[in-house]
């Protein structure tokens, strides 16, 4: 398993985990935990992904995704989940 | 599993708080490039380099992308060319071919920046050795991305006073070659004492005789981060502070140790160090004197700043030790004057004096950094200046460093423009008060005692 962290911040509106899950499946990559919250009206998403089996590279993912959060008007970021782990685990 | 307040928490640092790698610094042995014909030389070092560090910008830029942390730099550290072109440089101009190689290999790989081009000389210069220090002027103004680096003394052999004095010199002359843009020459050559081997950070790194092939160092960053975190601990005791700055510390240096292991891993080259370095740039945010204004100064500079920065500058590599499996380099705090909108700032109020820097540099991670001075000021008083930097370091074992930028045509009350992440500097003024009689004598200064410390 290549768990990556995608997360999405923006102004909320209809479509955008529609348009974020699309993405995914069409790259192959499988979701294994997803959460939403809305607060004051900002749509905030993190989702855990595995990308073991993905056709893209990682970097390609990570590159797309900021492309597509340009496109609906949100911020999304694709990161290893080592980032995190490294920072928050001993 | 990691929870969105972790997520959270690290993207604010990376997209708020400026953290970022500073630096993924390739060192390189040049010892097997070593010939007697000149042009050999030139054709093995610049062969090697362009072989061994092709992928290091991409690889870089990959690992970047698939974390999400940003790089900053991606440069390129050699053995000393003093060792390197002794056989075959006979003349100054010998040495400013090699230094043009280097140059041409760095932008042919893409690096922004090349250290070695550099001498040891903390006991005496062998004949190479002085040629190679008389040739930093026309190397540095003929070349864009070289970096330069004289080692004048250690604890263990005291200070090389010859040297020293040859050094005021080529301080100067490198300012005049480069006088149209400032004197910015000056910022790629820095003076040490107790240089280390394993430095990632420029203008200081060169790759030590005592390392491999090659290897891998990271150079982390991070002020606005520790700067973010104290805020939330305003008005409490030094064990709140203290233990606030070591945990911050410890994130940022996990995040420099997994960008490390895995560029090492990609390039298949040895994992060196990480140098868990607070270093600034002149960005907004990424102070260290907003962090020691934080703490509880009104400006850097005043009465409780050494202080402060000696506490800061421990914390920091407490925090960090733990958090990689191998620490080196210069590890601290960074004060430059030109890259730490803080440290101008104090500088134009009137808080922040070049006395008050000598005095922290005994407490940080290097020594007087990035600071202009008048262009006016003699070569005599240079060496001086490097002189009192390098005994504070034989004195109290660490590395200290000089770099100072007398900007030729401009005078206290002026502004150098450097550009990027060098920054910009008002002019400072330096005591006139002479001591070429000082700096006129020959030899060297012993080693010091180490036993009654007092």
């Amino acid at each position: 398993m290549k768990k990556c962290i995608i997360t999405v911040v923006g102004k909320d509106k209809v479509g955008i985990i529609a348009r974020v899950c699309t993405y995914l499946a069409e790259a192959n990559i499988n979701i294994l935990d997803i959460s939403q919250t809305i607060v004051d009206g900002y749509f905030n998403m993190m989702a855990i992904v595995d990308t073991a089996e993905t056709t893209k590279d990682i970097a390609a993912v990570a590159k797309e995704l900021d492309g597509l959060g340009k496109d609906i008007g949100v911020n999304i970021q694709c990161q290893r989940e080592e980032i995190f782990e490294k920072m928050h685990r001993l | 599993m990691i929870n969105q307040f972790e997520v959270i928490e690290t993207q604010q640092m990376i997209n708020q708080e400026n953290l970022d790698v500073r630096t993924i610094t390739l060192g390189i042995s040049l010892l097997d490039c070593m010939d007697s014909d000149l042009e050999k030389l030139n054709k093995n070092i610049y062969e090697k380099i362009t072989v061994l560090a092709k992928d290091l910008v991409k690889t870089g830029e990959k690992i970047e992308l698939e974390f999400g942390i940003p790089i900053v730099n991606k440069r390129i550290s050699v053995t000393p060319i003093g060792l390197i072109g002794g056989a075959a440089c006979k003349s100054p101009e010998d040495y400013v071919t090699v230094a043009q190689t280097l140059d041409r290999a760095a932008k042919e790989v893409g690096v922004n920046f090349i250290g070695g081009y550099s001498a040891l000389v903390s006991k005496a210069m062998t004949k190479s050795d002085e040629l190679l220090i008389r040739s930093v002027p026309k190397a540095l103004a003929g070349t864009e991305r070289v970096c330069s680096s004289i080692n004048v003394g250690s604890t263990r052999t005291g200070i090389n006073m010859d040297a020293v004095r040859l050094c005021g010199e080529m301080v100067k002359q490198t300012a005049e070659e480069t006088k149209d843009e400032d004197s910015i020459g000056c910022a790629k050559l820095v003076i040490f004492c107790n240089a280390p081997d394993d430095n990632p950070f420029m203008a200081g790194a060169f790759l030590g005789v005592t390392e491999g092939d090659a290897v891998i160092n990271v150079g982390v960053s991070g002020p606005g981060v520790v700067k973010h975190a104290l805020e939330q601990v305003r008005g409490k005791g030094f064990e709140k502070l203290c233990e606030t700055i070591k945990k911050t510390a410890f994130k940022v240096t996990r995040v420099g140790q997994l960008v490390a292991g895995e560029a090492s891993k990609r390039m298949g080259i040895p994992f060196g160090i990480v140098d868990l370095s607070l270093a600034p740039t002149p960005a907004v945010g990424d102070s260290v004197a907003e962090i020691l204004e934080e703490i509880g100064l009104e400006r850097v500079g005043a009465p409780g700043t050494t202080a402060a920065l000696a506490m800061l500058n421990d914390q920091v590599k407490k925090g960090g030790v733990m958090a990689s499996s191998y620490v080196g380099g210069l590890s601290g705090a960074f004060i430059p004057v030109s890259e730490d909108k803080g440290m101008i700032d104090a500088v134009n109020v009137g808080s922040l004096t070049l006395e008050k820097l000598e005095a922290m540099t005994c407490v940080c991670s290097v020594g007087l950094d990035m600071i202009a001075i008048p262009g006016k000021t003699k070569a005599s008083t240079i060496s001086g200046i490097i002189a009192d930097e390098m005994a504070i370091g034989m004195v109290n074992q660490k590395t200290t460093a000089v770099r100072l930028i007398p900007v030729i045509g401009k005078d206290v009350g002026d502004t150098a423009q450097f550009g990027g992440l060098l920054g910009y500097a008002p002019i400072m003024p330096v005591n006139e008060f002479g001591c070429d009689a000082f700096i006129a004598r020959r030899g060297r200064i012993p080693a010091p005692i180490h036993s009654f410390k007092n």
